[in-house]
């Protein structure tokens, strides 16, 4: 099934599951989502549970903080990944921290959908990656599926996790098919939401990626392959909490690290990365830390989306200097 | 005062004149006539305490004891007498200056000073009062309240006609908060929605150092019919207005009415917080127009003139206002600092692995000054 279809068939385990759960978003009753995400679930489980808001990002997100005080697990869609920065003051200084200011009485169990990344040809704020402003903000969990098993998988931890979740979704590839069992159950099986994963073991660098730039990051193993390299891919799956721990014992293994994402490379998930893996790995390293990311721009059109992102070329690149040392 | 846009006083339901006269009104009297001679002396006590507490909280501060306090002296009357007129399973969700609504959610208030010592961010339980943590950013609490009241409807918790289940949600505000965007949006969702909510705007004239005629042309309840929401206008130093205009915006949420917006038409007497000085911006003939209407002095008055309010329980109350003091003084004073180790809990519910690390590391930083080993 499609990624935008494991997503839909996990938000509807989790409708069924728990009747406290309902979804909250712009467009994803009757229309069933911009990208379809949500289709036919408000038919199904009824308007007071997949909720048709007003267009109003702020009022989203601080009425879900309402809704899950009184006992409810809202499930809030951004439409786009531009348009998080209305809901931003309340994501980051109400959901982020009720927990922590009421010792622990209140727990606000949230998870916002976020669209995120570009490479599909859209108008401006309809492709940036924002994940590490939440990431840096105490109190969230910030997580980022690759395909359609995870994102089956994921966003169940996620609407079951206590902790409120910002859940990225590479709308790149909503439309990319891959196997998901929808047998297991997703809430039971061992957190996926923590932990990174080695995806293609391989033994000269390892490639870190997370939601969009795994695909990438494989399709650069290939490439590499050709040439008689052996890269090793990890997905992150999680930017916070960052399972250093699975890049750490890669990096060990291999002795090379190029990270890769298409946030702006400036203080992005590979500057965390990079510094905690020479850190960590200072002794094991034979090569600096590369990243490869978008530039320290605002995103650039759509017909310059192409050099901004860090496609194969660009990552191949960076994998030779690293090997080159 | 300017007599037209929003410090107009025209059109505030008003049942107590500034000299303590009662004042009928065909619409609000009946919502006070329960009140005996005891209720009103209650609405006494609580707002003598009140502004008791608010006085020793201030001092405190002056003496380095409180790192900011913000002040509600003033505005006891909108705040006691709307959160009396409150069902117990009512929620509220205060700004940051309510010390008078949460006395009324029986919040013991020594409680709040957590907050303002810098030992806690919270400090109560806020579903076991049907009363919120204070909230700092200014207006955002109005949507969690809209959130909580949307809650309530699904809940079914509306218009059952069982006064012990129906629920209302009130959320209080400023007059400088109807400028930001999310007590609009609250609006926008609490009208689409119906929801049980009332957004009780205490405009007590400035927000820090801005009048209300930086934030509005109009009266502010002027807003509420563009969004739909009925609003009202009360004097907002009369208890007994405030507690019958709160009476039937409640009911109407609870009966499943929908929202209602009321402006509370007050004043600060003292300084935004400790930290602002209110002399660089308003003129002390406002402040004594304001000081002769002053809610405490106004029920005093109606009391006193009907022969209801003696010496002894003036006496009483007073000695009660004492002892609360002097409670207020050595809590504070006795509120220690928390244990470094508690900056690292309740970040999650659930473990996180990067917290776990850094607090794990920070307790073998503090153990290698006191001889263990690193």
């Amino acid at each position: 099934m499609t990624f935008a279809k494991a997503i839909n068939t996990g938000l509807r385990k989790a409708l069924e599951r728990d009747p406290k759960v309902m979804l909250m978003g712009e467009d994803i009753g009757t229309l069933g989502g911009v990208f379809r995400v949500t289709d036919g679930l408000a038919k199904d489980f009824g308007t007071d549970r997949v909720v048709d808001t007003p267009l109003a990002e702020s009022g989203i997100v601080g009425t879900a903080i309402g809704l899950a005080l009184r006992g409810y697990r809202p499930v809030c869609e951004i439409q786009f990944d531009g348009f998080i920065f209305p809901a931003f003051d309340q994501i980051t200084t109400q959901l982020s921290k009720m927990h922590y200011r009421s010792r622990g009485r209140l727990t606000l169990p949230v998870v916002i959908r976020v669209p995120y990344g570009g490479g599909i040809g859209a108008v401006e704020h309809h492709s940036e990656s924002p994940e590490v402003l939440f990431a840096h903000t105490a109190g969230l969990r910030v997580v980022s599926p690759s395909d359609p098993q995870d994102a089956y998988t994921m966003i169940q931890q996620a609407i079951a996790s206590p902790d409120p979740v910002l859940f990225f979704e590479p709308k790149g590839r909503y439309w990319e098919k891959g196997d998901v069992d929808t047998d297991a159950d997703a809430v039971a099986a061992p957190s996926t939401l923590d932990g990174a994963r080695v995806l293609r073991p391989g033994t000269d660098v390892t490639l870190v990626a997370h939601g969009p730039t795994v695909a990438t990051a494989l399709k650069v193993a290939d490439a590499a392959a050709a040439e008689g390299r052996s890269v090793e891919v990890v997905d992150l799956r999680a930017i916070s909490p960052l399972d250093v721990g699975t890049v750490v014992e890669s990096v060990r293994r291999t002795g090379r690290c190029v990270v890769v994402h298409e946030a702006p490379v400036l203080y992005g998930t590979g500057a965390e990365v990079a510094a905690r893996v020479t850190e960590e790995c200072f002794y094991h390293l034979e090569a600096p830390v590369l990243r490869v990311g978008g530039f320290h721009t605002p995103y650039p059109v759509a017909k310059l989306e192409h050099e901004y992102l860090p496609g194969l070329d660009r990552v191949l690149d960076a994998v030779d200097r690293v090997l080159a040392h | 005062m300017s007599p037209s846009g929003p410090l107009t006083d025209d059109g505030l339901v008003q049942l107590l004149t500034p000299a303590g006269e009662r004042v009928d009104h065909p619409d609000y009297a009946p919502r006070v006539a329960h009140l005996d001679a005891d209720a009103l002396r209650g609405l006494y006590r609580d707002m003598v305490l009140v502004r008791r507490f608010d006085t020793e909280a201030t001092a405190l501060q002056r003496q380095g004891e409180l790192g900011l306090w913000a002040q509600s002296l003033g505005q006891e009357a909108a705040q006691v007498g709307s959160g009396r007129a409150l069902a117990r399973q009512d929620y509220v969700f205060p700004s940051y200056r309510e010390h008078g609504v949460a006395h009324t959610r029986g919040l013991d208030l020594t409680q709040i000073l957590p907050l303002f010592r810098g030992v806690d961010h919270g400090g109560w339980d806020s579903d076991a009062l049907g009363f919120h943590l204070y909230t700092l950013v200014i207006g955002s609490h109005t949507l969690h309240a809209t959130g909580y009241a949307m809650g309530v409807q699904r809940d079914g918790a509306v218009g059952t006609g069982d006064p012990e289940r129906d629920t209302a949600v009130v959320t209080y505000f400023g007059d400088g908060a109807t400028s930001q965007g999310d007590v609009n949006e609250a609006l926008v969702f609490a009208a689409v929605n119906n929801a049980p909510l009332v957004l009780f705007c205490q405009n007590n004239q400035w927000a820090i150092s801005e009048p209300t005629t930086r934030q509005a042309r109009v009266p502010l309840a002027a807003r509420g019919p563009g969004f739909g929401v009925p609003s009202v206008r009360v004097d907002g130093n009369d208890v007994l207005a405030c507690y019958a205009v709160t009476a039937e915006a409640a009911e109407r949420a609870r009966s499943g009415g929908g929202p209602t917006l009321i402006e509370a038409f007050t004043y600060r007497m003292g300084a935004h917080t400790t930290s602002d000085d209110p002399s660089r911006y308003r003129s002390a003939a406002e402040e004594d127009y304001w000081r002769q209407r002053d809610p405490i002095d106004r029920l005093d008055a109606h009391l006193t003139t009907t022969g209801e309010l003696s010496d002894a329980f003036r006496a009483e109350v007073a000695a009660e206002a004492d002892a609360l003091g002097e409670r207020v003084r050595t809590t504070a004073r006795a509120l220690g600092r928390p244990e470094t180790s508690t900056m690292f809990e309740h970040v999650y519910a659930t473990p996180h692995a990067v917290v776990d690390a850094e607090r794990a590391w920070f307790e073998d930083y503090e153990a290698s000054f006191t001889g263990g080993d690193r």
